[in-house]
């Protein structure tokens, strides 16, 4: 039993290992390890189109992240308040978010907006005064909305479930001490749901940071880093491309450990 | 005039959902919408979309039947590889480890899979490309073995990508069952296998069913590992979608797959929650 879990974590833990291994390798080679060194992290960071995906990809994960924990947040406090059938509704479309693949939701968003975009930019070029009319494209908004939509479903689940662990009988405890609501969420409900907040906010930005098939389709013109490791792969395998997998390993593990040291607290606050 | 306690109540519940509502409308209502009225259109000359009501693209869908067969068979194929593994590996976890360290224990099953799978995917090209195993067995006289992109290879990273989704469930349900209904078993005369046959097991199939549902449903989509360790030749539904719409642009065609695949998602889903409903009432999953 014992050996088979050991075998499980080295399955888990060994490919990961080699890839970290190989970009600290001194020479180009993918098998043979010739040596220690830090010059495929060198070059990386020096490359432009890469540190171009990097902004790219922070500047959208960090958006959709915000975006979705508080729009999240605000649904999963406003979803208790519903009644039963509108709830179910509602419920049922953030579940869709979730489980509807992340192929049919780059492909329904990217159809979608061609579909708007054509509609409204010869309109606008057709009002616009000046000499150049904006053109909308995709971009940017695309690949927020789009990741928005899961990661904001996440948070909702993930704080609608802590908000049902609360009980009912502490807000009534308040209300009966004659707080406002206000006064009750603010000091009462809001501390208690905060880390599963964060603990959601970390989880949406790993999602949108780690994300390749969604922002494929939406992207556009843009490019962000899984994006960029995807075509560097393609054009073969570089120890650069490992230096690169590994900054990323070690980005989302820094934030998926996090999150889940805030869901943890949650956890053992509400049983102890 | 102060407001109504009630219209107030009112207000403030569709102050707090309206942007999540507005959100899930434009985009997932509106863009699903379109797809489907994409899917009953015709591809422009140049490519792309020109408006049309012919069916002639759902008549078509047999023109991509090996995308289909490939990830029907291949995604609960999956699924169930992950499902032998991921058991005893939850059994353990949740009965047998030391429970100073089944948290950190439970952390390192998690954590990979909120990392990249593209960077995980990746590293299976690496071990199975011609400079990694089949090198090594070269090595000692075993020349010409293929590894990478063939149907195993595909196999393997699916189970290394989603072996994490399918062990926490399966945790889960075993965490939370009852330790005296095994001692109560067991003092019954029961032998260890019998008890795990006749109480472990089937207290335990919520967290399998669950496991083996988001398992499948997220393969039913998957388009990174068929591509990086298929290369092309074991491809699924997903990588006939991006090449529809991202290379020959017959995005008709492309939308009237896209809109099946969500028939058959829904309907693996509906068979899920039937059979889960049968064997027990209320789980819930901690995916995190």
């Amino acid at each position: 039993m014992r050996a088979l879990m050991t075998a499980v974590y080295v399955f888990l833990y060994a490919p990961i290992a080699l890839v970290v291994l190989f970009s600290f390798n001194a020479g180009r080679s993918a098998s043979e390890f010739t040596g220690f060194s830090l010059q495929w992290y060198g070059k990386a960071l020096g490359n432009t189109f890469l540190i171009t995906a990097l902004q790219n990809s922070l500047i959208i994960a960090f958006t959709s992240a915000v975006l979705a924990a508080v729009f999240g947040t605000m649904a999963a406090l406003g979803m208790q308040r519903l009644g039963p059938r509108t709830r179910a509704i509602f419920e049922g479309l953030m579940a869709a978010a979730i489980v509807v693949p992340g192929v049919v939701i780059g492909i329904a968003t990217l159809v979608a907006l061609v579909a708007v975009f054509g509609a409204i930019n010869p309109a606008i070029a057709g009002l616009w005064p000046g000499e150049r009319p904006p053109q909308f494209g995709l971009g940017y908004g695309s690949i927020i909305a789009a990741h928005g939509l899961f990661t904001m479903a996440l948070v909702a689940m993930i704080v609608k479930a802590r908000i049902a662990s609360l009980g009912r009988d502490i807000v009534e405890a308040s209300a009966d001490l004659y707080a406002t609501p206000w006064t009750t969420f603010h000091q009462i409900v809001l501390p208690q749901i905060l880390p599963s907040v964060l603990a959601g906010f970390l989880l949406a930005f790993t999602f949108s940071f780690d994300d390749f098939i969604v922002a494929f389709f939406v992207a556009g013109s843009k490019t962000t880093l899984p994006i960029y490791v995807f075509a560097s792969i393609r054009r073969g395998v570089t120890p650069e491309i490992n230096a690169v997998a590994t900054m990323v390993l070690v980005a989302s593990l820094i934030l998926i450990l996090a999150a889940r040291v805030l869901m943890r607290e949650r956890k053992t606050k509400s049983t102890g | 005039m102060p407001l109504a306690p009630k219209t107030k109540r009112n207000l403030v519940t569709t102050a707090l959902l309206a942007p999540s509502a507005l959100w899930l409308f434009v985009f997932l209502v509106l863009p699903f919408a379109a797809m489907v009225i994409f899917s009953f259109g015709e591809r422009a000359p140049a490519g792309g979309y020109q408006p049309a009501f012919t069916l002639a693209q759902y008549a078509n869908l047999p023109a991509r039947a090996t995308a289909f067969w490939n990830t029907l068979i291949l995604a609960p194929v999956g699924a169930f590889v992950c499902l032998l593994v991921a058991y005893p590996a939850a059994y353990y976890l949740a009965v047998k480890a030391d429970p100073r360290y089944r948290l950190m224990l439970v952390s390192l099953v998690v954590v990979p899979f909120w990392t990249s799978l593209l960077v995980r995917t990746y590293a299976w090209m690496y071990i199975l490309g011609s400079r990694g195993i089949p090198n090594l067995l070269s090595m000692i006289g075993i020349e010409d073995v293929r590894m990478l992109n063939t149907p195993g290879a595909v196999l393997l990273g699916i189970v290394y990508g989603y072996l994490p989704l399918m062990i926490m469930p399966i945790y889960v349900s075993l965490e939370k069952l009852d330790r005296r209904l095994l001692e109560a078993s067991a003092d019954l005369g029961a032998r260890p296998v019998s008890t795990f046959f006749s109480v472990t097991l089937p207290l335990s199939l919520p967290g399998v069913m669950t496991g083996v549902a988001l398992v499948t449903i997220l393969l039913l989509g998957e388009y990174l590992i068929p591509q990086l360790l298929g290369g092309g030749k074991v491809f699924f539904i997903g990588n006939a979608l991006v090449d529809l719409f991202l290379q020959s642009r017959n995005w008709p065609f492309g939308s009237a797959i896209a809109v099946t695949l969500v028939l058959v998602v829904v309907v693996v889903l509906m068979v899920a929650m039937r059979i889960a409903w049968k064997i027990s009432g209320s789980r819930q999953v901690d995916l995190v």
